[in-house]
């Protein structure tokens, strides 16, 4: 019979047409009361239509989606190095972006003009970057992440499309709350929550790194090189307190060491015993803190002791 | 195990030693380092590949493309592969010509499908085809300065040969793309060209140049003549093209006489940027070829280079897992290329959108898990050299981050076993009860724009295409790759070769790949946590030497990339030829044989039974 075949497929039509409504029904007013409905229809039982009404629901993007990268920084609340570069400026990530997006600047030692591992600066041009996340897949820092932010229209193509390094900066717990698994499997693979070379400055110390679960993922780190159990009284006493101060001075000592060992001295040099070194420095703490009397990472203070190292 | 021919390896040097034994001063195995194949003298060409065709049954021509040896030899060279369409590896066999007055003779009247493929190498080489019936730029346009894919043309905004470029670090100076790119100082014009005319150009001129106009003198005095003549221009903006895309119809009252398609309207000289990328550099931008099916688009890359990579000492080819993984993405990606096919050959048949909804609907899902996977829904960069970006992920998971952000959560393999299982053969058979029916699409598309086999095979069309014109011949069984010899499948075939069978085989095709995904599924189970790489991911691997042609069977048809690595003083970090064998592209050869005679709304539908994707066509 002629028409069948379009009789057959307007019952499909209004098959679909039926099935929206049913499910509307279904899920009457309760579409945002409870989770597993906008999961189901919003997954693979779903039926008729599944529109979501942008911007007032937004369907959240998966941990992997990658949109303009950004660059980890250390906490503010972090005990030692709050709001730190992660960004060693080792440079890979510039050198495997296809569109050639990343400008860095590697940091250097005003006095001896020695390259250190921080970036002075750091742009992307997000116009240019192709999200195709290598950056963050190579760099062997951690220390750039894809973020999930895509919200990023504005009026002034030319002035707010490059970011630097601030506008790029996001802090360790922004990642561990946007791709909380993909961040533990990281930090599994780093040995801890981290940063790599603070980890290795950690073992060389004597020190286990906590092993990063998924309970202590938002604990806020120990301090580093502390070795006694301190008194609470201690703990909640002035910043200035000489036991924390002392345990920031071992920590940059050995940092320290480390970069110098990078400069391309023996390793042995390097890390010398922290017990040998302590009474020889007693005087340092005050270096390392910043006038308002809060421990703060201090360059200069960390020059001064690569310099003093190197020189000896 | 389905029974299919397979061609022994052994073929390829028997066929050069017949081909020696019969030119012997004309044809000279190619000694290079990594390199294969023949190199036939230019003058002798012609006669060589009727040969090649003829006699030792190479029919089916896939990819003709130059190459410049700026540098390293003062040569050109045309790179032929050759395949028999009963399967087996290529006959690989090439022509060289000087740099500074290159000419080679056209091989159209040998295999029809080299016509764009010469054009395009006139294009962006600048070698000449003596005997091409229509020799002028197919990508840019005439007043395009030189040609671009020459090793001593710079871009406007060049910098460095090869990326990475020295400025980005240590001392990185940002500068905005545009300080290079200055507007309006960025571009040269020939020297033979006028400006001025070029603005005001009258139609009439406009057509007699494309040698299509009709003088009103000449039909006057024929009197049988009872329709006018008339060029329609169709395009480039038009809601049938699928984007960007023109079509230049000689119409006798409503009757096409001629078709030629013009392109490039989203050309980006893909393959010049491919030139200075790294060789990793290029995946990312693969995706943008066929945006619809990125997934098999990596794939064919990554088989190219891991072809080049294993070449050397220290390669080690993917693991179990990583094939299996990848077998489930283009699998997957075939059923959203369908999807998308079927909904919009649906739209240029004038049932706008609803069929095409339905069928985006569902691909939906997949991008889903796409999106979960690879970190993207289209642009998925996912494949890498001997592996994958990551192991597919525990769940499919979204975190909520913006404000009015609604998160989802599922078990992965539960998600796929449910989207496998269920989900895509109901839909398949949903549209093919709203579709395979219908009085409307079967007096639309049965009989429209035929293409017999033989010229299917002549005009190097590929996959569903050549298929439904009867030529059982897919990739994936003729020349294998991946786990594909172990799964149990079929090729699609229809015979007609008319619209309504193209649409029918796209149907096929879905089933078969949800045949094929039925089996990957227990494979992912028992290979589960196993590692998706031998070795470490590396992201500048030294490529060794030579040459290698890569290709899969895409959702569109035969995906080929044609790479050579060479003098690079760095070492080889750098694809110093990287050819993209596009589908899309060479598919659009016959369209104009198969619009003649039918009526303009029949070039929508056509056109759309091919299906194309500009990003791919122009690259
Ligand atoms: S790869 Fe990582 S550590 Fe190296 S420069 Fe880039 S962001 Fe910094
Ligand atoms: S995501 Fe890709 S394009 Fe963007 S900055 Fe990173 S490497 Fe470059």
């Amino acid at each position: 019979m002629y028409g069948k075949g379009i009789a057959k497929g307007l019952w499909v039509t209004f098959r679909h047409f039926v099935n929206t409504y049913l499910d509307d029904i279904r899920y009457a007013g309760r579409k945002y009361l409870r989770q597993d409905n906008f999961e189901i229809r919003q997954g693979l039982k779903a039926q008729g239509a599944f529109t979501v009404q942008y911007p007032d629901e937004k369907l959240a993007v998966p941990e992997r989606f990658r949109f303009i990268p950004f660059l980890v920084v250390e906490d503010p609340d972090h005990p030692e190095r709050p709001n730190h570069d992660w960004c060693t400026s080792c440079g890979i990530c510039a050198k495997v972006c296809p569109p050639q997006c990343i400008w860095i600047v590697r940091g250097s030692d005003p006095a001896t003009g020695r390259p250190i591992p921080e970036p002075e600066a750091f742009y992307i041009d997000i116009d240019i970057c192709m999200n195709c996340g290598y950056c963050a897949e190579f760099c062997p820092f951690d220390a750039i992440k894809m973020d999930h932010d895509y919200e990023l229209a504005s009026y002034d193509r030319t002035r707010h499309h490059i970011h630097d390094k601030q506008r790029l900066s996001k802090p360790l717990s922004y990642w561990k709350q946007i791709a909380p698994t993909t961040a533990l499997e990281e930090a599994i693979e780093r040995g801890g929550w981290e940063h790599p070379d603070i980890i290795k400055v950690m073992k060389k110390a004597g020190k286990e790194p906590v092993q990063p679960t998924a309970e202590n993922m938002f604990a806020k780190p120990a301090a580093l090189t502390a070795t006694v159990p301190e008194p609470p009284a201690a703990e909640a006493a002035a910043d200035a307190d000489p036991a924390k101060a002392e345990r920031l001075r071992k920590r940059e000592e050995a940092l320290a060491g480390k970069r110098a060992a990078e400069g391309g001295e023996a390793p042995a040099a390097a890390a010398p015993p922290a017990a040998s070194a302590a009474p020889a420095a007693e005087s340092k703490p005050a270096e390392t803190l910043a006038p308002g009397g809060k421990p703060k990472f201090d360059k200069q203070a960390m020059l001064a002791k690569i310099r003093e190292r190197k020189a000896k | 195990m389905t029974d299919y021919p397979i061609v022994e390896a052994t073929d390829i040097p028997a066929a050069i030693t017949a081909l020696k034994q019969h030119y012997p001063d004309a044809v000279k195995e190619d000694t290079r380092q990594g390199y294969s194949g023949v190199v036939v003298d230019r003058k002798r060409l012609v006669e060589i590949a009727k040969f090649i065709r003829d006699d030792l049954g190479f029919d089916y021509l896939s990819s003709a493309t130059a190459v410049d040896y700026y540098g390293i030899a003062d040569e050109m060279e045309m790179v032929y592969h050759a395949y028999r369409t009963a399967g087996g590896p290529a006959l690989v066999f090439k022509a060289q010509t000087p740099r500074d007055n290159p000419e080679i003779p056209s091989l159209v009247e040998i295999w029809p499908g080299a016509d764009f493929q010469e054009r395009e190498a006139w294009d962006l080489y600048g070698i000449r085809f003596p005997g091409h019936p229509n020799l002028k730029r197919i990508l840019l346009w005439e007043g395009f300065h030189g040609h671009p894919m020459r090793k001593d043309w710079h871009e406007a905004y060049y910098e460095q040969d090869h990326k990475p470029f020295d400025s980005r670090w240590p001392a990185g100076h940002v500068r905005r793309a545009e300080e290079l790119n200055v507007y309006g100082k960025n571009v040269r014009y020939p020297a033979d060209i006028d400006l001025s005319k070029l603005s005001d150009r009258s139609e009439e001129a406009l057509y007699s140049d494309l040698g299509l106009g009709v003088s009103i003198q000449e039909l006057e005095g024929d009197a049988s003549l009872k329709t006018d003549r008339l060029v329609v221009n169709m395009g480039p903006h038009h809601p049938s093209t699928h984007g960007v895309f023109r079509m230049i119809i000689t119409l006798n009252g409503e009757t096409i006489e001629s078709l030629e398609p013009v392109m490039g309207y989203l050309h980006r000289n893909h393959e010049k940027i491919g030139e200075r990328n790294t060789f990793l550099h290029n995946m990312p931008f693969t995706d943008r070829l066929d945006y619809i099916s990125s997934m098999s688009n990596n794939l064919g890359y990554a088989l190219a280079v891991e072809q080049l990579l294993a070449k050397g000492a220290r390669y080690q080819p993917p693991t179990y897992r990583a094939e299996v993984i990848r077998v489930l993405m283009v699998e997957l990606t075939r059923i959203v290329n369908h999807y998308w096919a079927i909904g919009f050959l649906l739209n240029d048949l004038g049932a706008f959108f609803t069929p095409a909804l339905y069928a985006i609907a569902e691909r939906e899902k997949i991008l889903d898990f796409f999106e979960a996977t690879a970190g993207s829904r289209m642009m998925c960069n996912y494949m890498r050299f001997g592996g994958v970006f990551k192991d597919i992920p525990e769940r499919i998971r979204s975190v909520a981050n913006l404000v009015n952000d609604r998160v989802r959560d599922f078990n992965t393999m539960e998600y796929l076993t449910e989207l496998i299982n269920e989900r895509i053969p109901r839909s398949i058979d949903e549209l093919d009860e709203f579709l395979t029916e219908s009085e409307i699409v079967k007096s639309r598309s049965i009989g429209v724009g035929y293409l017999p086999p033989e010229m299917a095979i002549a005009y190097s069309a590929a996959g569903p295409l050549l298929r439904a014109s009867g030529v059982p011949y897919d990739v994936r069984r003729a020349e294998p790759y991946s786990i594909y010899p172990e799964l149990d499948f079929d090729i699609a075939v229809r015979t007609h070769g008319d619209i309504y069978d193209r649409y029918l085989i796209r149907l096929d095709e879905m089933r078969e790949s949800v045949r094929i995904l039925k089996q990957i599924l227990p494979r992912l189970e028992r290979t589960r946590g196993e590692p998706i790489f031998a070795g470490s991911k590396q992201h500048t691997p030294r490529v060794p030497l030579g040459e290698a042609y890569g290709r899969v069977e895409n959702p569109k048809g035969e995906l080929g990339f044609y790479i050579v690595s060479a003098g690079d003083e760095k070492g080889p970090q750098n694809p110093w030829r990287y050819h993209v064998r596009a589908p899309s592209f060479i598919n659009l050869t016959a369209l104009g044989q198969m619009c003649i005679g039918h009526k303009v709304a029949d070039v929508v539908a056509i056109l759309g039974s091919i299906d194309i994707v500009l990003g791919e066509t122009d690259r």
